[in-house]
């Protein structure tokens, strides 16, 4: 076994395959160079955990169609106001004491219509119908959309804002402050928080006195009471969530050594404890939104929400309830509407969390 | 029970194990064989990563759902193993083949008692009355050194120690008496004094009750304390095997010098050598040796291809071209590295192929300083 | 460990009374908001409905004692007069409507429970295959989607144009479409929470001893997979029931059932305030009880919990 043969070297499988490059066989015995062997150590590449992350985002196809979903929908409530040809409140029946440009269907031209199409006026087509009033129902619908939007994002930027102040405090000064502060959390996370809007809106409904102000009261009681209550209420969730990421990062390093070199406590907090919380919290700003527009529409649909003529796509829905029989696609649309915006921001939140919540990864 | 006539109690030949991640595909296992005979303690040694884990997986065939078993055979006892029914599978894990975990407190079910754990290992496999099966579970208490069964037979996981969990989980693996033993990283979970515990706890039983043991560790400590014979695995592959006099003693390949020597110890002041370079990116493994890269004697043949396995002694194999150099090149049969703590380069023929006393001795001690604590 | 859960449980009943303080206070001074009075501010209030209004709260007397009367009446359930449906007592009428509510309540909780874990556990054993896959995006949908939306298409489909249940709830099978409406959301995160949990238990060690000692993996699936699994459903019995009375507003609206939630509601637009109060604290209190009685049985259930 270790006899050499005719020089070449045995054990290394080489053999006599190709005579003609006896030569450079020999050359694979030399010692191979750095770079070699560099070149040789396959690594992955690295990325950040941001990149990393939109990465696997939009390889997810739920989570890319939820955000397409969710940007037209944006488009189309700020777009669409400004050129449609229709107004929500006008009532084309009332107006022209017509009663045949009530309940249209989709698409369908009342006789009064067909008329002045016939007299060479060309009339914009009522794309989802009208409903019982006259009212062009997509630009209601639109409106509808526009309003569940709207308090979708500012109530969750309210409870973004509360609650990660909150939570950040009673997370970074710990002991006596933070029992207290979480105490109080325990208390208010433990009210039936949707009867308490109820009983917060019904009253606001008939107590506050908003003339003066031709925003507030085109959005009506019902809108402000569900801002005033996710004032009050729906924070301590976000607060909570917080509090524990400030709490484990409290801990790192770098933290002890921001206090060694004198910065206060709210500096802390800002520049460091929060932007590293940042994953955690747009994912649950994310989903808190659509749970706004799930509130929003429920309040509309018992009641409670928006006045009218402001259209609510709840309110929109539960008006169309007395109809079921006869005009179904009064009803079908809002509810198509609503349950696409929810879902798609549903979907969008948790394909959020599964590409960048930390605690997920593998 | 088959009553067949064979070699070795477990043979593994070409073993090829694969998994799929949303990364690609894993190569975990690349080649594998090995032999184990009737009564003998196996070590594998190797980082994370090397395959040890799954192999010993691979032999009980609880394999995770995303991995698969490509290629290659796995007989015991005389029987194949791959392709066998779910129930002859069955009947051997537990009964033939016993597996003991890393971390003993996930081991158990928390929700129920040790007693009702124990009794289920002996009632699945042995048509037995449950006070039998009480009868057995307080023996084998007893045996792996828990006082006061009785009570202890009530009692919740959570209600343990790592030390003592470990040793019912040992107890629980043993209670059917099995031929063979396959411990994964028993010890790495616990502290240093307890692991020496443990060892002597296996060692102890294994002389008892004979059976065969694989012994999976990172640990080089551990493999010397109880281990006849030494796998040494890198990237699925086995670079080395050899008893454990010759891998402690005449190590051959880059790797195993490399581990050996990254061990501290507190003889003298040699700078602790680790070994450079990053682990093996196991989705893409290179065409030649998969050390190569971080191997000191690295030629240009290591990374064309895979070296094929030399026999350097009937109990000595490597995989290694830095071996078949030096044996074309000084024409010997034995090679050796440089004893492993001393520097200077000992040329070594088969007259003196036994490394001197003194020497021995303090690598002795060294080694068995991990996990004693004298 | 006796002593622990001892003082465990008198903590969430403090808690627990706490809450039940806050709600009392927080109806009792909304109600103070509304300009005139609650009661005097409706002009349609007969004669004797304003005389046992008056000895119930004692209108006239000082904010303080008003308090004092609320609370006593809030802490026995006696509302006193409903002021819309004359001659009746609110807590009359609440009883009556909730022996409808809360067995349709009690109905969609079991059919949740039951089903929602047996298709979680299904989905998880499945993963990722085709069964998996439906059964995840059913449950996402039916918690996305506000249950007014698949009430209401719920009852377009099965009422309206298959014409299979009555529209409304005066016979017994006009309540079956509602129970199993309200039910659908619990169901959907009972599911969802099950298949998490499953999955997370499936990757156990102890599972994988399990299967080393050479169980059979209906054993494995049955006796330890399952028990272990089931443990996070516990906890959410509180919640879930805290869902049943929100989603039966809803439901009792849509579907015409004769319940508390649709009392509840027409007493908010007919602005019947002892109706509504009465409403809210009796709700309260019924949430409160099932949110204790769901925490305790979570730790007896799962010995190595700690005491919070």
């Amino acid at each position: 076994m270790t006899t050499k043969n005719s020089g070449m070297p045995i054990g290394f499988g080489l053999g006599k395959k190709n005579p003609l490059s006896f030569q450079v066989d020999l050359t694979l015995l030399q010692r191979a160079t750095e770079d070699e062997q560099a070149a040789a150590d396959i690594k992955g590449k690295p990325s950040s955990f941001f990149k990393d992350g939109l990465v696997r985002l939009f390889h997810n196809p739920v989570a890319l169609v939820s955000f397409i979903a969710i940007i037209l929908v944006l488009i189309a409530v700020i777009v669409i106001p400004e050129v449609w040809p229709y107004s929500y409140d006008l009532q084309l029946g009332t107006y022209y004491s017509d009663g045949s440009y009530n309940n249209l269907s989709p698409m369908e031209y009342g006789t009064a219509e067909l008329a002045r199409i016939a007299n060479g006026e060309t009339i914009f087509p009522h794309l989802f119908g009208t409903d019982s009033l006259g009212r062009d129902y997509f630009i209601r619908v639109i409106y509808g959309a526009r309003i569940s939007l709207i308090v979708g994002l500012f109530a969750s930027i309210i409870v973004l804002i509360i609650g990660s102040i909150y939570g950040s405090i009673s997370g970074y000064f710990g002991g006596k402050v933070d029992l207290v502060m979480m105490r109080i959390v325990d208390i208010i996370y433990s009210l039936p928080d949707l009867l308490i809007i109820i009983l917060l809106a019904s009253i606001l409904k008939t107590t506050l006195n908003i003339d003066n102000s031709a925003f507030l009261s085109a959005l009506g009681t019902g809108m402000i009471s569900i801002f005033i209550v996710f004032a009050l209420l729906y924070w301590v969730g976000m607060a909570r969530l917080v509090r524990g990421q400030i709490l484990t990062i409290k801990k790192e390093d770098f933290v002890l050594a921001s206090k060694a070199s004198g910065a206060s406590g709210f500096w802390i907090i800002f520049k460091h404890l929060l932007p590293n919380s940042i994953s955690v919290i747009i994912i649950s700003v994310t989903l808190q939104i659509p749970s706004a527009i799930f509130t929003e529409s429920f309040l509309s649909f018992i009641g409670l929400g928006v006045s009218a003529p402001m259209p609510s796509l709840g309110s929109l829905a539960s008006d169309a309830l007395n109809s079921i029989s006869s005009y179904p696609y009064l009803l079908i649309i809002p509810a198509c509407i609503i349950s696409i915006i929810i879902l798609a921001f549903n979907l969008f939140g948790d394909g959020l969390r599964d590409s960048f919540d930390p605690k997920l990864q593998k | 029970m088959t009553a067949k006539n064979y070699k070795h109690l477990l043979e593994v030949k070409d073993l090829h194990v694969s998994f799929k991640i949303m990364a690609g595909k894993v190569e975990a296992i690349n080649g594998v064989s090995f032999t184990l005979d009737k009564g003998k303690i196996l070590g594998i040694v190797g980082e994370s990563g090397s395959g040890k884990s799954v192999t010993s997986y691979s032999i009980m065939q609880i394999v995770d759902k995303n991995g698969h078993i490509d290629s290659g055979s796995i007989v015991f006892e005389g029987e194949e193993m791959l392709g066998m029914s779910k129930e002859k599978l069955r009947n051997i894990r537990g009964n033939r083949i016993a597996m003991i975990f890393q971390d003993p407190m996930t081991a158990l079910d928390p929700v129920y008692t040790i007693g009702n754990q124990l009794e289920e290992a002996v009632r699945t496999h042995e048509n037995v009355s449950k006070k039998e099966a009480y009868k057995r579970s307080i023996e084998m208490l007893n045996l792996v050194g828990i006082n006061e069964p009785e009570k202890r037979m009530k009692q919740y996981p959570f209600e343990f120690s790592g030390g003592m969990l470990q040793r019912i989980v040992i107890g629980m693996a043993l209670v059917c008496k099995p031929d063979l033993l396959i411990a994964d990283e028993p010890t790495t979970a616990l502290d240093v004094t307890i692991q020496a515990q443990i060892i002597e706890l296996l060692k102890d039983i294994q002389e008892k009750m004979g059976m065969a043991i694989i012994l999976i560790t990172h640990d080089l400590g551990v493999v010397a304390a109880i281990c006849d014979e030494v796998d040494v695995m890198y990237a699925g592959r086995i670079v080395e095997r050899g008893t454990a006099d010759e891998i402690f003693y005449r190590p051959a390949h880059e790797y195993t010098k490399g581990l050996i020597n990254s061990v501290p110890t507190l003889a003298d002041d040699h700078e602790l050598e680790p070994i450079k370079g990053n682990p093996v990116n196991l989705t893409r493994l290179p065409k030649g040796c998969a050390f190569a890269p971080r191997c000191s004697k690295c030629m240009k043949i290591c990374l064309e291809k895979f070296p094929d396995q030399i026999e350097l002694s009937p109990n000595h194999y490597t995989s290694c071209f830095e071996t078949v150099r030096l044996l074309n090149s000084e024409g010997i049969i034995d090679i050796t590295a440089k004893p492993t703590v001393e520097e200077e380069k000992k040329e070594v023929t088969e007259e003196n192929r036994v490394v001197d006393e003194p020497a021995k001795e303090k690598t002795i001690r060294e080694i068995k300083k991990l996990v004693k604590d004298d | 460990m006796n002593s622990k859960f001892l003082s465990y449980i008198l903590k969430r009943l403090i808690m627990a009374v706490v809450t039940v303080f806050a709600v009392i206070t927080i109806t009792f001074f909304a109600m103070q908001l509304i300009p005139g009075g609650p009661f005097l501010a409706e002009k349609s209030i007969s004669a004797e409905t304003l005389a046992l209004l008056e000895a119930q709260y004692g209108l006239d007397k000082p904010v303080f004692i008003q308090y004092l009367n609320y609370l006593k009446g809030a802490l026995i359930w006696d509302f006193g007069p409903s002021i819309k449906k004359t001659g009746r007592f609110v807590t009359d009428i609440i009883f009556s409507d909730f022996k409808v509510s809360g067995i349709i309540g009690l109905i969609a909780l079991l059919i949740a429970t039951f089903t929602g874990s047996i298709l979680g556990s299904l989905a998880a054993t499945h993963q990722n295959k085709v069964g998996d896959r439906v059964i995840m995006v059913l449950s996402t949908a039916s918690i996305a989607l506000p249950s007014f939306i698949i009430a209401t298409v719920l009852l377009l489909l099965f009422c309206v144009t298959l014409k299979w249940f009555p529209a409304n709830g005066t016979s017994i099978a006009g309540y079956i479409l509602p129970t199993i409406t309200l039910s659908l959301y619990p169901m959907a995160y009972i599911t969802r929470l099950t298949r998490s949990s499953t999955l997370d238990i499936l990757n156990q060690d102890y599972i994988k001893m399990a299967k080393a000692k050479g169980l059979s993996n209906r054993k494995v699936l049955f006796k330890h997979a399952l028990r272990n699994s089931l443990t996070p459903v516990i906890t959410y019995f509180g919640p879930e029931f805290a869902y049943i009375i929100t989603g039966s507003l809803v439901v009792e609206q849509i579907f015409a059932i004769p319940g508390l939630g649709r009392d509840f509601v027409s007493s908010i637009s007919n602005r019947d305030y002892p109706m509504i109060m009465g409403t809210t604290i009796f709700l309260t209190d019924i949430m409160v009880i099932m949110l204790l009685v769901s925490d305790i049985l979570y730790k007896v259930a799962d010995p190595k919990v700690d005491f919070d």
